[in-house]
């Protein structure tokens, strides 16, 4: 990507949305005619639209929830919920988040120690959630409300289970990351990888919000 | 026995002769072809310049020959269909129902997701970095991954034709029916499993575009100064990125049902199969303006070209464009209208339908105004465009009759819907394709194709489709349903014939087409476009040779207008010399080459025959071997690789010596011509 010609490089971009704390050089947002935007824009812009794509993908089952919460087949209903796993397991996640924002904070300044502490501490949440997760569902199944008893469980379960599966890949990616960490470093790709893990990890936290508040606590004041 | 899963002898077809012999004839024919390659040693040529390339223009040239091999695939199965519907009339035929619904299942399926798309992203894939004046797309090993996963998904489709059955639901699973009790067999699995994974191919496309076109663009190109085609194609890509999750949802739905006994649209313990329809549809119709747009742009391009004009109301076009791109999301409830949702839900749905007529209409009379007062040459793409308008207006007009709800009622599922469907899908998409195969195919390959062959190939396929389709609006409105194997209505008989008939002339046009790329091929030395601008184009993709280096550009070109190229063409038709100096040439750094795409869709034919077949231990396999393969990706150092300057300057100082020839042949013509007029 060769850099823009001189007379492009003043005054395009306004609002400075390309401007990183971590790069010297100038940066452009790709929106005027200022020529391609450097890789470490494209590649999170890249990684943002499929997040968007990812957003699209849980509103068809958190639709498909909305439509089936009252087909019940003579099963329960959302008061089956038990409110304290879901308090624990959101703290897991939000501390989760804070934990990887501060892993952002340390690869800004390279160093690697409190990197890899950041994102273990993240791994550590993370797998806690998963296990709180389980362990509902695990409840849930042995006390007779597995998936298959109803549209309204079957609903339940894929909403939630999707996210969980998310929060399990997005682990194995973590584990990766810090592996590459070790690695190579603070290479290039390696910060704009994590860049994409941190946007991925962050956006499963904004999906739980729609969860906590559809699942758990319209739930409680559903009939 | 469990090692194999369900997989038993059973499930090769030993006792229908016909999909087993068909089925046996293809894939001999493609070992054959695999031993051939690998017999005269174009195995490290392919795998070196085709299989693992990452460059977007290799990878469109791929995509196009999939969806030209799976026409051919699609059209045999249309045939099949014409056939047995000629002769079924008070008798059995020559396919047994079980046989003919996986037929027409077959068709749809492979038409939409198989050709259609792969055509239209090929296309997109080929032209919009060149017209956007840069290098390569967002992700380059991505894009090769894009393809992989869609050639597996095409894959899977055709191993069932010899491994098990298809799906005999039709091109969409409507449940019940799909549901394991309906359809206890692989056929709804095949399915599901084959555009899964395609349709993961197609989501990355669709990230791939929006980023490139959005952040990677020529110094310059502001919104209101790219090419329609980019347009269309930014527009065609934001709906891939909004339509295609709620396909694999919808699909991931189903797919919990069969295989884990969920009750998302069973008819027990609550299961609602009219979600389906809602969510599967609410993909399915932005999925035809995801087709239709980039065939819109390319007509766009085609036309403003071959009438020498710039296109009228380029702006209004974006709009147009745009305004399609969001209403297209509200008008998914038209397609099944007989639900019952009632009066109002039905007409709002109504009305949404006609008012995305309107931008439609917007812009079949840009295309117009930028054919009038122009100098309209009637070159084969532009053939292809001026058919188009004809049938694509009539066909929208049927559509608009259908949005009405109550009219809706009586032509619902009947051949009147199926006519109205092919007439606008073949003469907008499959007539975009070949107007956009014709126009570019000189860019990809450097010589331009057959205009004879070519002609003849637009007048068969064009006569052809109203033969074919003009009968199925009558027979709809006398009463035939869509999908009968056979039927005992007298007065219906002439009229499968006559369309029997219809694709007897389409067959041969895609023969001519055949004819024409051989033909072109063998006499190639006669028609190089040495050039780079064989048509006397207007944007950018005309400013590098043909085929275009690896690079694309030597050096990025400066955008001042709408139409860059035939603006520094004029000023250097003016002062007689090629407007842009010499560059310094400097080392272009590009994307290495990388196996990982194609490694990748064949852990996922693994993944998803294994998941067909129930066969566990290999799920798992196939899922490690993925994840390998991205970390085997994600380790590897050398990503770039540097072409030295000497070798870019080669090719661009080449390119321009021929340009300037071609100037200065130009200059001559014309006072030679200003002399005899004096």
């Amino acid at each position: 990507m060769s850099a823009p010609s001189s007379a492009l490089r003043t005054g395009r971009d306004p609002y400075h949305l390309g401007h990183g704390p971590s790069t010297g050089a100038p940066e452009y947002t790709g929106h005027g005619g200022g020529g391609p935007a450097p890789k470490r824009i494209v590649v999170g812009y890249g990684f943002w639209i499929f997040i968007l794509s990812d957003v699209v993908l849980f509103s068809c089952f958190f639709a498909a929830y909305t439509v089936l919460i009252h087909a019940r087949n003579g099963g329960p209903g959302p008061a089956i919920f038990d409110l304290r796993n879901t308090a624990q397991e959101t703290a897991c996640l939000l501390l989760s988040s804070f934990s990887c924002g501060l892993a952002s904070l340390a690869v800004g300044r390279r160093s690697l120690l409190w990197t890899e502490v950041a994102l273990a501490v993240t791994g550590a949440f993370g797998l806690t959630f998963i296990m709180l997760e389980a362990h509902e569902f695990a409840g849930l199944v042995t006390r007779g409300y597995g998936p298959t008893h109803s549209a309204f469980l079957t609903a339940f379960f894929s909403l939630v289970g999707c996210h969980g599966a998310h929060v399990t890949a997005g682990l194995l990616w973590l584990g990766t990351m810090m592996a590459q960490f070790a690695a190579k470093g603070f290479k290039e790709n390696i910060r704009h990888r994590y860049l994409c893990f941190s946007l991925f990890w962050h956006a499963l936290d904004i999906i739980w919000i729609g969860i906590f508040t559809v699942v758990y606590l319209i739930g409680r004041i559903t009939p | 026995m469990t090692l194999l899963g369900k997989l038993t002898w059973q499930a090769f077809p030993l006792e229908e002769p016909l999909p087993l012999f068909s089925g046996l004839a293809v894939f001999l024919v493609l070992i054959a072809i695999l031993v051939w390659v690998w017999r005269k040693g174009h195995v490290p040529y392919l795998w070196r310049e085709w299989i693992t390339s990452v460059d977007h223009k290799r990878i469109g040239i791929m995509y196009f020959m999939l969806g030209s091999v799976m026409l051919l695939r699609g059209f045999i199965d249309a045939i099949m269909m014409r056939t047995q519907q000629a002769i079924a009339f008070r008798a059995p035929g020559f396919l047994p129902p079980s046989h003919f619904d996986q037929v027409f299942s077959a068709h749809g399926t492979i038409m939409i997701f198989f050709v259609a798309m792969p055509f239209m992203i090929g296309l997109m894939n080929l032209i919009v970095p060149l017209q956007l004046g840069v290098r390569d797309v967002a992700f380059p090993t991505l894009n090769s991954v894009s393809f992989w996963l869609t050639a597996a998904g095409a894959l899977l489709v055709n191993l069932s034709l010899l491994i098990g059955q298809f799906d005999r639901t039709g091109w969409l699973p409507y449940p019940p029916l799909s549901e394991l009790r309906y359809s206890p067999g692989v056929g709804v699995d095949y399915y599901c499993w084959a555009i899964q994974i395609s349709g993961i191919g197609t989501l990355m496309t669709g990230v791939n575009f929006v980023t490139t076109i959005l952040k990677l663009r020529a110094p310059g190109m502001h919104y209101t100064r790219m090419p329609m085609f980019c347009w269309t194609a930014l527009a065609a890509n934001l709906l891939i990125v909004a339509a295609f999750p709620v396909l694999t949802a919808t699909l991931g739905m189903l797919l919990l049902d069969r295989y884990v006994g969920f009750h998302f649209f069973t008819d027990t313990a609550g299961g609602n199969s009219m979600l389906f329809m809602n969510l599967i549809w609410a993909w399915g119709h932005p999925e035809v303006y995801i087709l239709a747009l980039p065939a819109f742009g390319i007509f766009s391009e085609v036309v403003s070209t071959f009438s020498s004009k710039p296109l009228f109301g380029y702006r209004s076009m974006i709009y147009a464009t745009m305004a399609i791109c969001i209403i297209s999301f509200m008008v998914w409830l038209h397609h099944f209208f007989t639900m019952g949702a009632g009066a109002t839900v039905n007409s709002i749905f109504g009305i949404a339908s006609m008012i995305i007529a309107i931008p439609t209409g917007v812009k079949i009379f840009n295309w117009l105004f930028t054919m009038y007062g122009g100098t309209v040459r009637l070159r084969t793409p532009m053939l292809w465009a001026i058919g188009f308008m004809v049938s694509f207006t009539i066909g929208g007009m049927t559509g608009v009759l259908m949005a009405v709800p109550p009219a809706d009622f009586q032509l619902h599922n009947s051949l009147f819907l199926v006519a109205h469907f092919h007439n606008v899908i073949i003469s907008a998409v499959v007539f975009g394709a070949f107007a956009g195969y014709t126009y570019w195919f000189p860019k990809a390959f450097g010589f331009v194709l057959d205009e004879r062959l070519g002609k003849w190939a637009f007048w068969l396929w064009n006569i052809g489709l109203w033969v074919a389709w003009g009968p199925g609006y009558i027979v709809g409105l006398e009463g035939m349903t869509r999908r009968l194997q056979s039927y005992d209505v007298a007065e219906w008989r002439p009229w499968l014939l006559v369309m029997a008939g219809g694709v007897v002339i389409i067959l041969l046009g895609i023969l001519a087409q055949i004819a024409q790329i051989v033909v072109s091929v063998r006499t190639r030395d006669r028609r190089r476009d040495l050039t780079g601008d064989p048509w006397d184009g207007r944007n950018l993709e005309w400013a590098t040779s043909s085929p275009p280096p690896a690079f694309n550009f030597a050096a990025l070109p400066n955008v001042a207008d709408q139409e860059p190229y035939w603006d520094m063409k004029t000023r250097a038709r003016e002062i007689g010399q090629l407007v842009r100096p010499e560059p310094r040439y400097e080392a272009i750094l590009m994307p290495r080459n990388s196996p990982t795409g194609f490694v990748t869709a064949f852990f996922a034919v693994v993944t998803g025959f294994a998941l067909i077949w129930h066969i566990w231990w290999l799920v798992i396999l196939g899922l490690v071997g993925s994840y390998a393969t991205f970390v085997v990706f994600a380790w590897r150092d050398h990503d770039e690789e540097l072409i030295p300057a000497e070798e870019v300057a080669r090719l661009d100082r080449a390119n321009r010596a021929a340009r300037t020839t071609r100037l200065q042949e130009r200059m001559a013509e014309r006072e030679s011509q200003q002399e005899s007029h004096e």
